[in-house]
């Protein structure tokens, strides 16, 4: 299996006995899927780390400005979210099912899986873009044309007032733009992901039509698979983070 | 690795073949079929038990059902029920760090200062 005896003109194929695939620096297959798994895994800690710290400062203002938080929640559309919610873990299927494709080299079914995945990922922007476009409409998003309309006179407001809020001071619905600019920083952030996702899926999905995932060699598959699933464990926490837990402040 | 030699394979594609049943642990299809449907049926019980009344229980169901969830696609989309213990201890070794520096900082902003932010 070494490698500078493996290329000589004229040498039988078995000579070069390790896939094509395999780089040179790696001992074998083993090592090298051990490898860019390790590293896939270490960059998504990264990740953790990242949005970790956005859930953090999420936490500590939902603690200091809890009915802001919590009339700010009002807002959301519990309907979007839970579509949205049930569009990602979707999409998180047929992406493991494409991961199942490339392992069992079935490069139809590998386009199909990848296909959906990269719709899936277009309706969850699109629901996405429905719901900015709610918080443009309302003026709820931070910065100079930012409107406290909906909490100091929550009777003028459809959401608010279904859920009964009473008004709120000022000082305290002036802090709903916390609320806002974290809700924009944790999807928007998010939805990022997403399109840098729903990039390199276009890219696979070419690919994959020129054969390039079905021969066995599935690493590009499997790990962008690990990048797609993180993406949705972040929104699984988002969802109940930002929608749920503050219905009954 | 060499009791199913095929004398009809090469040796090239029998150590294709070796390679490919010894490093990747194939997870059926029936295995995603039934996490998506545990997945879409917590997220419906997540939503049915926001709208009843729990006090402080209402984020703590939420995000212990939020912990599952995300404990089922580690585990089995992510294929690390299945993985080498090197994955596994990163992936734990991930976790605990990020509740460490999460946890601290919490319990620092949750003790002091009250009232005076």
């Amino acid at each position: 299996m070494s490698d500078s005896t493996a290329i000589v003109n004229g040498a039988p194929a078995e000579a070069h006995a390790h896939p094509p695939y395999q780089r040179h620096h790696f001992e074998s297959m083993g090592q090298q899927v051990d490898a860019t798994s390790f590293a896939m895994w270490l960059f998504l800690l990264t990740e953790v780390m990242f949005f970790g710290g956005l859930f953090t400062a999420y936490l500590i203002y939902r603690n200091w400005y809890y009915p802001a938080f919590v009339a700010g929640s009002h807002q959301l559309s519990i309907l979007w979210g839970t579509l949205n919610t049930a569009v990602l873990i979707t999409s998180s299927f047929t992406m493991a099912m494409g991961v199942w494709c490339a392992e069992t080299r079935r490069k139809g079914a590998l386009v199909l899986c990848l296909t959906l995945t990269f719709l899936l990922g277009l309706v969850f922007l699109g629901i996405k873009t429905i719901e900015y476009g709610e918080k443009i409409e309302k003026h709820h998003v931070p910065g100079f044309h930012y409107s406290v309309q909906s909490f100091v006179n929550p009777q003028s407001d459809e959401a608010a007032k279904s859920y009964g809020d009473k008004p709120l001071p000022l000082d305290m619905a002036r802090h709903t733009e916390v609320y806002f600019s974290l809700y924009f920083a944790m999807t928007g952030m998010h939805a990022l992901h997403m399109i840098i996702g729903i990039a390199i899926l276009a890219f696979m999905i070419v690919r994959a039509r020129a054969g390039a995932y079905t021969t066995g060699h599935i690493t590009f598959v499997e790990n962008f698979g690990l990048y797609w699933h993180f993406v949705d464990i972040i929104w699984i926490f988002l969802f109940p983070l930002l929608y749920l837990i503050s219905r009954h402040g | 690795m060499s009791e199913r030699h095929d004398p009809h394979l090469s040796k090239h594609d029998q150590l294709l073949h070796d390679l490919h049943d010894n490093l990747e642990h194939v997870v059926p299809p029936k295995v995603y079929i039934a996490v998506g449907v545990v997945l879409l049926t917590l997220t419906g019980l997540t939503v049915a038990a926001s709208y009843f009344e729990m006090g402080v229980f209402n984020p703590i169901v939420a995000l212990f059902i939020a912990v599952v969830k995300a404990t089922i696609v580690v585990l089995f989309f992510m294929h690390v029920k299945y993985s080498s213990k090197l994955t596994k201890l990163t992936v734990a070794g991930g976790v605990f760090t990020f509740l460490v520096l999460v946890g601290m900082t919490l319990a620092d902003y949750f003790t002091r200062a009250w009232g005076r932010w």
